[in-house]
């Protein structure tokens, strides 16, 4: 294996913010959320990221308050720490080792000193068995301490974080797994279980999904997988226990709330609708329809002015006076698939790719945050399993960003397949896409591949389809319209051969359509076959043409481990090699190409030019499973580094995603520690909210600062000189009345200024520092007027 | 939060003709005043003179038309025969006819006896004209001779044995009083000139010609015969412009629209047809009840008076602005334009506090009650009758819309008959329209699953099923015709493109 130092895999984009619940400040400023291996916090007002809490080494899988101290965060990870953060300030104050992967975390304020932790039971360690226990944190100085003293609680609970809940002032707790409802009495040190029938009669799946207690009365509620919600009271007792059922959800409950009065219960589900039930009138229920994608968490701020829900698509939403959706923390939609590529968008350079269902999303990852989903299917979502919903599955833009076209699609079961080519101008006005042109059933069957013509000329667009056709569609111009709309120009077909994928050189001249083993080329121009190469056996599953220097070059990667690389001057093959190619992909500013291949389970890089035999970079192993979405992004920057390994990055960036939707990029050394510096550079006053007012108030403050900077700055510059210091000391502190004429004065102080051009170390930037000289000079003299002046 | 999205209706292309100015124009005629002749109406000619009288030649007979009555204010009746060509002089006095008993007579408007007769022909004249000086008559017969005769003494002044068929169509120059042009049977058109011996031009129409006429520029002749309209450059000796071909029968008559921009042939094949004189394009078209022989258009365009076969006479008279505008005056009953944009054209003060409304969309009834999940009243609202007749993409959209949901079924299940039969109707009614096609195939379906097992109960509903069996049956054969008829094209096409050979790496090195 080959490692290099200097160039490294590092996490891209986003990590899973709606993993597990978010956590809001006493206050309400802040918002806190699990995110991967660190804990975020961010603003509830103005949605920004503030800062994050780093230092676990895993997972993390819970965030609470510590309920002793308002202004501190207690943190879980796999990794198997507890931490405690002072959140304002991104402290780590303290870390307990607990030494087992930690699932899920609670605390109550009665219990103090004591968090309650969701472990592997500790016989089965690798088994899906967990129990809950009570931790006493240790009371010691030391930065980290280790707390291995656990008490068994409750044997046999679910991982899950929503199902354990504490009751009212800490007394008992109240955990499901299955058709189980376990209640334990701290007091009397006994637990209760009540059991459900399994139910399966008559559809109902009785299983528990999860479970809140009321904070101030003896109530609990549970959630089902059928949607039902109970109300169990009276459970003191074995015996004469009762519950009460709600329903209103169609799908399993995903979570439950009451908010910290205990007046009102929330509760979300799949349908993405928060319904309040108002506490003893049940019946009563307000809802909050729409909200975009099933609800997974909800948690209430503790003076229960602000709810916040978590959904599925990776957005926190948070709610003002149950009503007024305030503000939306928007990760990188992670959806169930990635069926457009991974694309750039020549204009605002933003990653585009799959969203939430029906969309695309516009991702910048210099921000790391998402700019905006266009919405492509434009039908209602129904919120609902089992659904055959249009799914966006093809996406492509033109050369220059004017253009966007997208492939939506619905395949019913044993029905006819549905597929919609949607055309969008983009609007200088609106600054987004337009749709244009919406073509229904474009092809009798699936769209392999769909491609703008690079060349600056024609706006072109050319898919290929399963039906054996590829199709070349034309911005048709019409003179009586102010607007253009799309047509079919050319249908083409090779022997009723499938084509599975199709590429245009670079300047748009010749397009290559992989025809299962044969790859045709065409002539855009005259729609004229030029040639055809084929090179058995296997189908061809990707092409792309090389660039700049290598554009004679075309290559093609076939499903039997081949590797092709044909020359088109002389038509013949020019080498291959035997290769898994599982992708292709082309850097658009240089001759690179990246081709990833997947070897016993996991996916190998390797970066070339089709000219030279020997890869300009290799990496194995680089992460389990096919990639199959990968893309160069371009840099805005070139990096320079002259390192031969490292300089394929100089221009651009390639971010790929792996099988589990990780986004991974390549970063070597020195752009991070670039990144570092200016983070650092960026770092505000955080103890003060973002609001508009602060952001109005800070600029002016930041541009006094300047101002001020800009006043010493010259100070700094000028002690640097050595005969200037004196001079410049000399005049400013001799009384002005001793002074003689200001016009004398000048030329004297400008004489002492002045730098021999000998001086080797002002070799390079002599006329900007002159120039600077200068500047400072007329500065200097105007002061000098004004004390004279002022005299 | 999200708003509603409405249910995408699709807007279909409009099949049909599109509006353009000329369809705008041709269409601006009442409905066409029909009066029946004796005969087949054989002729037509509008006076130049004020009012614009029109004389209609039909069987032995020549009636003259006001404008706008429908009995004619003077009738000639004084032939042995059927009548032909009664032409108007250009200053509207004077009329003359030719007649099957080869006799021709010149009337004057106001008399009823003949002023003169021309005695000469030996058969039937079925061409009648003045020369533009007023004083001299072209006539063309069956005896293939073409005469001139002077008005003042009814002497004949020459005649011309050139054609060797039928004259059956001429016109004289406007412009020039001793030139003249006559069409025959023979498929020739010659151009005479009164002082010269002989025609001094001959086209070769290659039909029998039926019609000539000139523009008014007199540059141009079009002659019409077979199936074809031919246009000659006269000022290149008679050299074919273009030859139109849009008619399927034989093209009887040829007229001008008044500022001359527009031509208009009328066939046998019971259509009118109009040109644009600049490309030759046809712009726009008439159809009639029968074959038609005559066409004349009123100065101005004002009315179209078309003569058929079966004798019936047929007149169109433009529209007058003024109807128009009574027209326009009876659909308005909305509030006017002061009141509709009132307070909404304000603009705002310095001071003002501006109050910001949200905009509440609109959603149809539909949506609303998608919206609310009420499938069944949802379709319900898409089924009404208004609406299944007149939008039915409306009705197809929420039917999809429903399938999408995976509710169709169920808003579908639970009809009483009148509902079913309703719904059944807007199948047999849709269902083979190729737009709405994939959509009413699985209502179809569904339909069929949920409601056989009461089929049977209901007289009603089992004629619409049986119906339906039909209408699709017989829709299957016509698929399996077209399919047919597709791969006997691209046989021909296969056979008709040449093979091109493409270079192949392996093949030549």
């Amino acid at each position: 294996m080959v490692v290099h130092a200097e160039i490294r895999m590092v996490h891209r984009g986003g990590s899973k913010i709606n993993f597990r619940e978010p956590v809001i400040t006493h206050d309400s400023r802040f918002l806190l959320c699990a995110a991967g291996e660190s804990v975020n916090v961010y603003s509830t007002s103005t949605e920004e990221y503030v800062h994050d809490l780093q230092g676990h080494t895993d997972l993390v899988t819970g965030v609470v308050l510590n309920p002793s101290n308002h202004l501190q965060v207690y943190s879980c990870s796999a990794d198997g720490t507890v931490r405690l953060w002072d959140f304002t300030d991104a402290i780590l104050i303290k870390t307990f080792i607990i030494g087992y992967p930690i699932y899920s975390i609670y605390v109550s304020e009665k219990h103090g000193g004591v968090v309650f932790l969701v472990v592997p039971m500790a016989n089965y360690k690798s088994s899906e068995l967990f129990q809950l226990v009570a931790v006493h944190l240790p009371h010691s100085g030391d930065q980290e301490v280790e707390a291995r003293e656990l008490s068994a609680v409750l044997c046999d609970v679910s991982h899950h974080p929503g199902a354990a809940s504490f009751g009212r002032e800490g007394e008992y707790i109240a955990a499901v797994k299955g058709l189980q409802l376990e209640v334990f009495f701290f007091k009397k040190q006994k637990s209760y279980r009540f059991s459900l029938k399994s139910g399966m009669k008559k559809g109902a799946k009785n299983a528990f999904t999860c479970v809140s207690c009321h904070p101030k009365e003896d109530c609990i509620a549970t959630g089902h997988e059928d949607g039902k919600i109970r109300m169990w009271r009276n459970f003191n007792q074995k015996k004469e226990y009762t519950y009460s059922t709600l329903h209103w959800h169609h799908g399993a409950v995903n979570t439950l709330c009451f908010t910290p009065e205990g007046t009102n219960l929330l509760s979300g589900g799949i349908e993405s609708v928060l319904v309040h039930w108002h506490y003893t009138q049940e019946n009563q229920k307000d809802f909050l329809p729409r909200l975009g994608a099933a609800i997974t968490h909800i948690a209430v701020s503790p003076d229960g002015s602000l709810f916040c829900t978590s959904h599925s698509d990776n957005k926190i939403t948070i709610i003002q006076s149950c009503v007024k959706v305030s503000a939306v923390i928007q990760g990188l939609v992670k959806g169930d698939g990635v069926w457009t590529n991974l694309i750039i968008d020549p204009r605002s350079k933003a990653l585009v790719l799959n969203g939430k269902p029906g969309h695309l999303q516009f991702y910048s990852l210099h921000h790391d945050k998402q700019l905006y989903n266009l919405d492509i299917v434009q039908q209602e979502y129904i919120h609902e399993e089992g659904l055959d919903q249009f799914e966006v599955v093809k996406a492509a833009f033109d050369a220059r960003g004017d253009w966007l076209a997208t492939v939506e699609e619905r395949r019913k079961k044993g029905a006819e397949l549905e597929i919609n080519l949607k055309l969008w101008a983009y609007d200088e006005l609106t600054q987004s896409f337009v749709l244009n042109t919406t073509v229904t059933a474009p092809h009798e069957d699936r769209i392999t591949a769909m491609f703008f013509s690079p060349s600056p000329e024609t706006t072109m667009l050319v898919t290929t389809s399963l039906d054996g056709h590829f199709k070349a569609w034309l911005l048709a111009d019409h003179s009586d319209a102010n607007e253009g709309f799309w047509a079919c120009d050319f249908v083409g077909g090779y022997h009723l051969l499938k084509p599975g994928c199709c590429s245009f050189s670079a300047d748009g001249s010749l397009l290559s359509v992989g025809f299962q083993e044969v790859v045709t080329v065409w002539s855009p121009a005259s729609w004229e076959l030029l040639t055809t190469l084929s090179q058995p056996p296997g189908a061809i599953r990707d092409l792309c043409f090389g660039r700049l220097s290598c554009s004679k070059y075309l290559l093609g990667a076939s499903t039997k481990n081949q590797l092709c690389c044909w020359n088109l001057l002389t038509c013949s093959l020019e080498w291959s090699t035997p290769m898994d190619v599982s992708l292709l992909q082309t850097d658009p500013l240089s001759e690179n190409i990246a081709a990833f291949c997947s070897q016993s389970g996991s996916s190998d890089l390797f970066v070339f030019k089709p000219s030279e035999p020997r890869p300009l970079y290799s990496q194995k192993a680089l992460c389990t499973g096919k990639v199959q979405h990968a893309v160069f992004a371009p840099r805005d920057q070139m990096l320079e580094s002259c390192e031969e390994r490292t300089q394929w990055l100089n221009r651009s960036q390639l971010y790929f995603l792996t099988q589990h939707m990780d986004l991974l990029t390549f970063s070597t050394k020195t752009e991070e520690d670039r990144l570092l510096a200016s983070s650092k550079q960026l770092m505000v006053d955080d103890s003060v909210a973002v609001t508009p007012f602060y952001l109005l108030l800070g600029k002016h403050r930041g541009q006094q600062l300047e101002k001020q900077e800009a006043l010493t700055n010259p100070m700094a510059e000028r002690t640097q000189l050595p005969q200037g210091s004196i001079a410049i000391k000399e005049l400013l502190h001799t009384p002005a009345h001793v002074l003689p004429s200001a016009s004398f004065l000048c030329a004297m102080f400008v004489r002492s200024l002045l730098i021999s051009s000998s001086s080797a170390r002002f070799k390079s930037g002599l006329w900007l520092y002159h120039s600077r000289t200068l500047r400072l000079v007329s500065d200097m003299y105007c002061q000098l007027r004004d004390q004279i002046i002022s005299n | 939060m999200a708003s509603f999205k409405s249910t995408k209706i699709p807007i279909y292309p409009k099949l049909g003709e599109k509006v353009t100015p000329d369809t705008l124009y041709w269409k601006n005629y009442k409905a066409p005043v029909q009066i029946k002749e004796f005969g087949a109406v054989t002729s037509i000619d509008f006076s130049s003179l004020a009012p614009h009288n029109y004389a209609v030649t039909a069987s032995t007979r020549i009636h003259i038309y006001g404008p706008f009555s429908t009995e004619p204010v003077k009738t000639f009746t004084r032939f042995k025969d059927t009548a032909y060509s009664g032409k108007f002089r250009s200053d509207g006095q004077l009329l003359v006819a030719g007649c099957e008993d080869s006799v021709v007579r010149l009337f004057d408007v106001s008399g009823k006896v003949a002023l003169r007769v021309f005695k000469g022909h030996t058969k039937g004249v079925h061409v009648t004209d003045f020369t533009s000086d007023c004083y001299h008559i072209l006539t063309g017969s069956d005896d293939y001779t073409c005469r001139l005769w002077d008005i003042p003494n009814s002497t004949e002044l020459t005649s011309y044995k050139e054609h060797t068929d039928y004259i059956r169509c001429g016109t004289t120059s406007k412009l020039n009083r001793d030139i003249f042009i006559t069409g025959s049977y023979d498929h020739t058109l010659r151009v005479f000139d009164a002082r010269v011996e002989k025609s001094v031009m001959t086209m070769d129409h290659s039909q029998p010609v039926e019609s000539v006429l000139l523009y008014p520029s007199e540059g141009l002749l079009v002659s019409a015969g077979g199936r074809y309209v031919k246009v000659w450059d006269l000022l290149k000796g008679g050299q074919p412009l273009v030859s139109l071909k849009n008619h399927h029968k034989t093209v009887t008559c040829l007229s001008l629209s008044s500022n001359g921009q527009r031509l208009l042939s009328a066939s046998l094949d019971r259509h009118v047809k109009i040109y644009n004189t600049t490309n030759y394009k046809v712009v726009h078209n008439f159809d009639y009840a029968a074959s038609i022989l005559s066409l004349a258009l009123a100065p101005d365009d004002e009315s179209i008076v078309v003569g058929m076969t079966n004798g019936v006479l047929s007149i169109k008279h433009r529209k007058s602005p003024e109807e128009k505008r009574e027209m326009v005056g009876k659909q308005r009953m909305q509030p006017v334009y002061r009141i509709f944009v009132k307070g909404r054209n304000y603009v705002p003060k310095k001071d003002d506090f501006l109050v910001s409304k949200p905009v509440k969309s609109h959603l149809a009834k539909y949506d609303k009650q998608l919206k609310k999940f009420n499938i069944s009243k949802a379709l319900d609202t898409a089924l009404e009758s208004w609406r299944r007749n007149r939008k039915p993409e409306i009705t197809v959209a929420v039917m999809k819309e429903l399938d999408r949901r995976g509710t169709l079924k169920n808003a579908l299940a639970g009809r009483d008959e009148q509902n079913l039969s309703q719904l059944l109707n807007f199948l047999i009614g849709n269902v083979v329209d190729p737009r709405f096609t994939p959509v009413l195939v699985t209502a179809t379906e569904m339909i069929l699953d949920i409601y056989q097992a009461v089929v049977g109960q209901s007289s009603v509903v089992d004629r619409q099923l049986v119906r339906l069996q039909e209408l699709v049956e017989r829709e299957v054969d016509y698929q399996q015709d077209l399919l047919e008829v597709l791969g006997m094209l691209d046989t021909l096409f296969a056979t008709s493109l040449p093979r091109k050979e493409v270079p192949c790496p392996g093949s030549s090195r």
